[in-house]
């Protein structure tokens, strides 16, 4: 009945540190998933029939593109705290455009395992890589969600728009995280043998 | 923490719709879960009244075969565990009293509370779906273990078990999204004055528990999809070389183990997912329907997050018969036997905040007092599972089934309804029928401490869990057998009554006694709205200021017997502040 | 004050049924007295502790029940109550949790001098496998079972062909000998748990669990499967006899070894009809078919043979058939032909000759009656 708009709702802010707050949680829950699995990966590497997979090449140039999405992120959120919007955005939309290129590589990777004929069935090795690579793309995905939703608050109408800077902030501590989690995925799927995990859980 | 104007506008409904359906406001949400949990905790209950039939009465009920048995076994603990008890905790009195009890007006992040709702729903929706489809629903146990749940010989190993599956991980989507909301609402949007020591420890519980729930179902969420990748596209996560039914498969080399490991590293802490809240319930309603400051109050916070951040090292108590590595029961027993002590800790303070208390026995506080009985009670036995060698023998007997059913069903579900007594005036503006409140509080209490006390000693015998009959096992006496009986009697009784609760709950709803803003005087800011019940922003004009904590009851000199949190600085009742350490007492 | 009066009833009793009540431990048949013991100590501190906070529930109840005019004390906290309270319930803790250890340790730490029990738990029955004269158990693998090698022993394994196999529910062990009860599976996660003994462990697929015992008193004891394995979970009834030393080896020596299984089939005695019948007996013990067809009425996982032979069976769409020799006969070869109102379709086709399936007809037939042709 009454639709006065109420005092005392929450400022711009106060949003800009829910949702930093927020995403700080959530970065954490992600954090716990890739770390169980990680877990898995090495528990499931103690079985006879373990045998690793070479690293397909495309994911190096997987891993700079997603470094260079965090960088141009970084220097996105730079900009808009500099009361650079013009800069802001074409680095915003840059860095987005990292990722997605990161997607392609990763799909890319996948066909040349594909190709060498590695699928989810049948290695382990294989399952973990497919699945791992999966999962990471899906929260890269998440993160173009998000960042879609930072991109128009950049339109030049509203360059004034004062949450804009927060959004890119939080686009570009989010971007981070996806590279860290990548580093520590690629490594591991790449580098971690059954070795170093008796060795790591004491009966090496 | 002073609070500037405007700049966002909090979302404003109009319609019927955007006030009850797609409803940004917690408190519409938080009826919405607890709605759908109550809804499918009832099917929960008929399902455990059919198991009952059959395990009182084998071969009776023609309809109820091992097949079902087994689904019925299974869908009953999955609904109960987690569609109903976590939903209801964290979904219905999350949603509701976070922002009440801390001054807030909203949660923090609306639009992705009412999507999480929706999603819940949606996992229900799945979650029953698998009634329907070929093979029914899944009869591995609510355990979910592999490899039986995905081979035949199982019910529900195909189409039952992916559903399964299904509804879980996006119950862990609705659960996440939920879980950003409490904790970032409890550590963001308390109003001015409300420091995390003056929150009331509804609330403490409620927060521990939720940033359990969000470290902790990511391991069901690992182990799921790992199983539905075993399931649908033949890896061997958790599969070995396997000869199922005379047919031998094309999985190798994966471990049953792996996933006990991670399905219970999410179980552990599942299960205080479901008692912390209900602890921190506990100290409210006792507090006040006693008129009494909870017993040590620090004390009480340090134990809920000592028992959360504890829940996480204790999982193996659940697989000491497992066949893991024998060496890990050592620390697996002891890490178990420690948390029992600042639980412990905390059953002394709820006894103590009675002692020398003003104790009125309405029907909340008949429920609190058999939350303790039945809560020590059920968490005693615990402590004959934890201890490695006295497990050996009672693992998997009725004696887990007592237990479990004890400390998870029935002491969190006496708290539930004390809470709903408690907190009914405040979300409908009317009174609960007090008689039919004592009608249905006796009959529960009664009958649950009948049905699970003799249980335990069944289990000692040796009464195997998860047994359709128990034909020709000539080392169960025929007392066993009639035991069977009585308890299956009494449950049908209990799960009746519940009926009896649910026609309160509605007719209440709309004919009950017209009730005062605060009936029973307590201190907590959610008694302290403009409007009973709240209106959307809850707070009116102006957020509520606090200058105490939540206990202010009968302070020495004080005129009335408690003083409410956003009372004047000056009508006394300021909690003491510790000492500073080295300080002389 | 009516819940105060049921508070103490209620544990009043609690005490009395715990004192009276009929269903306690199984007598114990092992070396494990100690386990029972942690539980009695168990059940003392617990219950101590049990009676002591109600009878205080109870008297605050009614001691601080509300009366008009009569307020609550303000007492929020005290320390050096808490500093008591956690120093006794950590003495009470650790009152349990040491013995507790203790006993533990031993069950970790088998006598080097164990003999070897090997059990097979399998949907939905057991089978048993002990080390032959050279002392060692052959290896297995998931990809040699078949139904005439259940055990998945594998052929080429000197070391197996000794092995002793049991391939019925029952099983024998000699009396005061300490044993090392190993456990397989090729399907699902079993339990072998005998109460009387205390002592069991899951069977995990993949990987070989075990625990031990020394079984201290004669008898035949009832084993059955204590992790769910599917719906047949409830009929895994197996036996345990033990008895003394020579009895068991004259028991032991009386069964086949593996390479005895490996050997054609010899011909039976006598070749009439109750030769083939008893034969059919054998069959349907080592093929695996008692685990889910009785023979006493009963219906397990599938259908008793009592009264089978001749009867007109329904099937799940309603259409009905004359249980005769061409039924049984299809029906054993192709499981998956008929689906049967009542039973799950879960049957394995079980390799057999075509000898072997007369005299499995032969031995069903014995249980049932002349077909009456509709």
């Amino acid at each position: 009945m009454n639709s006065a708009v109420l005092p005392q709702a929450i400022t711009s802010e106060q949003r800009a540190r829910a949702v930093g707050t927020g995403l700080w949680l959530f970065i954490g829950v992600a954090t716990t998933l890739f770390s169980l699995f990680l877990v898995a990966y090495g528990m499931r590497m103690d079985a006879a029939d373990w045998s690793p997979i070479a690293m397909p090449w495309p994911l190096w140039l997987s891993t700079a593109l997603l470094l260079t999405g965090s960088v141009l992120m970084h220097r996105a959120g730079r900009a808009a705290r500099a009361g650079r919007p013009e800069a802001a955005r074409r680095l915003l939309l840059a860095g987005g455009a990292a990722a997605m290129a990161f997607l392609g590589s990763q799909l890319w990777a996948w066909q040349a395992l594909i190709d060498a004929r590695v699928v989810l069935a049948g290695n382990p090795a294989a399952s973990f890589f497919y699945v791992l690579t999966a999962l990471h793309g899906l929260h890269v995905v998440g993160g173009l969600l998000a960042w879609s939703v930072a991109v128009p608050a950049l339109a030049p109408a509203l360059a004034d728009e004062p949450s804009a800077t927060w959004r890119i902030e939080l686009c570009a501590r989010y971007w981070h995280f996806l590279l860290v989690v990548w580093v520590v995925l690629f490594a591991a799927l790449g580098w971690l043998t059954p070795e170093i995990v008796r060795f790591i859980c004491g009966r090496g | 923490m002073a609070y500037a104007d405007t700049e966002e506008i909090l979302h404003d409904p109009h319609t019927f719709i955007t006030k009850y359906v797609w409803s940004q406001d917690h408190k519409v949400i938080a009826v919405q879960y607890a709605s759908i949990a109550i809804l499918v905790g009832l099917l929960g209950l008929a399902l455990s009244n059919l198991m009952r039939l059959q395990i009182g009465f084998p071969g009776v009920f023609e309809f109820i075969n091992a097949e079902r048995y087994y689904q019925f076994v299974t869908m009953h603990g999955m609904i109960m565990v987690i569609y109903l008890l976590t939903a209801l905790f964290l979904g219905g009195f999350g949603n509701y009293m976070i922002p009440l009890m801390v001054g807030a007006r909203d949660m923090v992040f609306p639009y992705m509370n009412m999507l999480s709702v929706w999603v819940y729903l949606l996992s229900v929706i799945v979650l029953l779906a698998s009634f329907f489809v070929p093979g029914g629903p899944t009869g591995s146990g609510w355990t979910l273990y592999p490899p039986a749940a995905i081979l035949p010989g199982t019910p529900g190993h195909d189409w039952g078990i992916i559903l399964m599956l299904v509804s879980l991980v996006i119950f862990i989507v609705a659960t996440t999204m939920g879980g950003l909301n409490y904790v970032t609402t409890v550590l963001q949007a308390r109003c001015e004055g409300m420091t995390l020591l003056r929150m009331p420890l509804t609330v403490w519980g409620i927060f521990v528990a939720t940033i359990l729930a969000l470290l902790a179902f990511p391991a069901l969420f690992v182990s799921g999809v790992m199983m539905l990748l075993d399931k649908t596209l033949g890896t061997s996560f958790f599969m070995p070389a396997l000869v199922s039914m005379g047919q031998v498969t094309g999985y190798k080399g994966g471990s049953p183990l792996l996933f006990q490991h991670l399905f219970w590293f999410f179980g552990h802490p599942e299960v205080y997912i479901v008692a912390l809240p209900a602890f921190g319930i506990v100290s409210d309603l006792i507090s006040v329907h006693a008129r009494k400051a909870i017993f040590g109050y620090r004390t009480m916070v340090w134990a809920i997050v000592i028992i959360g951040a504890l829940s996480f090292v204790v999982w193996a108590h659940h697989m000491f018969v497992s066949g893991m590595n024998p060496w890990f029961g050592f620390f697996f027993a002891t890490s178990t036997l420690i948390i029992a002590v600042p639980t412990a800790i905390k059953v002394y303070n709820w006894v103590l905040t009675l002692w020398r208390g003003d104790i009125h026995l309405s029907v909340p506080m008949l429920f609190t007092l058999a939350f303790i009985l039945t809560f020590l009670s059920g968490g005693l036995t615990g402590l004959f599972l934890g201890n490695v060698s006295v497990d050996i023998p009672l693992s998997g007997t009725y004696f887990v089934v007592a237990h479990f059913h004890m400390v998870m069903g029935v002491a969190p579900l006496l708290v539930v309804f004390g809470a709903i007594y408690h907190w009914f005036p405040k979300v409908t503006g009317r009174m609960l029928d007090d008689r039919l409140g004592h009608f249905h509080f006796w009959v529960t209490f009664i009958g649950t401490y009948l049905i699970y006390f003799p249980m335990h000693y069944l289990g000692v015998l040796g009464m195997p869990r998860r047994y359709y009959n128990y034909e020709n096992y000539q080392f169960i006496p025929a007392s066993a057998h009639s035991l069977n009986v009585f308890i299956t009697v009494v449950a049908l009784f209990v799960g009746a009554v519940q009926l009896v609760y649910v026609f309160n709950l509605v007719w209440s709803t709309f004919r009950g006694r017209k009730a005062d803003p605060n009936p029973w005087r307590a201190c907590s800011l959610e008694w302290a709205t403009p409007d009973t019940p709240p209106k959307h922003g809850n707070w009116g004009a102006k957020l509520p200021v606090v200058s105490r904590w939540a206990y202010a009851f009968n302070v020495p000199g004080a005129k009335q017997d408690f003083i409410m949190q956003n009372a004047a600085l000056d009508a006394g009742g300021v909690e003491e502040q510790p000492k500073s350490y080295g300080a002389s007492s | 004050m009516v819940i105060a009066i049921v508070l103490l009833l209620i544990v009043v009793g609690s005490v009395l049924f715990h004192w009276l009540t009929p269903w306690w431990l199984t007598p114990l048949a092992s070396n494990w007295g100690k386990m029972d013991d942690t539980l009695s100590i168990t059940m003392a501190v617990t219950g101590l502790f049990f009676v002591v906070i109600n009878l205080f529930v109870v008297y605050t109840l009614w001691r601080f029940r509300h009366r008009p005019g009569v307020r609550a004390a303000y007492q929020p906290d005290n320390k050096k109550l808490e500093h008591w309270l956690i120093g006794i319930t950590t003495v009470g803790i650790v009152a349990l949790l040491a013995p507790g250890l203790a006993v533990y340790a031993n069950y970790v730490q088998p006598p080097e001098d164990a003999m070897i029990l090997e059990v097979l738990g399998q949907q939905w029955q057991w089978r048993y496998r002990f080390p032959g004269a050279g002392g060692k158990l052959g290896g297995t693998d998931a990809r040699f079972v078949t139904g005439q090698n259940p055990f998945g022993l594998d052929p080429a394994d000197a070391a197996g062909q000794d092995d002793v196999l049991v391939m019925g529910n029952e099983v024998h062990l000699p009396l005061n000998r300490s044993v090392k009860v190993l456990l397989r599976s090729h399907d699902s996660l079993h339990d072998f748990f005998v109460p009387q003994f205390r002592a069991r462990m899951n069977i995990v697929p993949g990987q070989v669990s075990w625990f031990w015992l020394t079984p201290t008193q004669a008898g035949r004891f009832e084993a059955m499967c204590a992790q769910l394995c599917g719906i047949g979970h409830p009929t895994m009834h197996g036996y345990v006899v033990v008895e003394e030393e020579a009895a068991f080896k004259a028991w032991l020596a009386a069964q086949s070894t593996f390479a005895m299984t490996l050997a054609p089939a010899a011909p039976a005695a006598g070749s009439g009809p109750e030769a083939l019948s008893a034969r059919g007996r054998t069959l349907a013990q080592t093929k695996g078919c008692v685990a889910c067809h009785t023979i006493d009425g009963n219906a397990g996982v599938g259908p008793t043979w009592k009264g089978l032979f001749g009867k007109t069976e329904t099937m799940e769409d309603g259409s009905k058939a004359l249980v005769d020799d061409k039924y049984l006969r299809g029906f054993i070869r192709d499981p998956k032909s008929r689906d049967i109102r009542g039973f799950a379709n879960v049957m394995p086709p079980i390799p057999m000759s075509d000898d072997e399936l007369d005299a499995l007809v032969a031995y069903i037939k014995s249980y049932g009656s002349e077909p009456v042709k509709q």
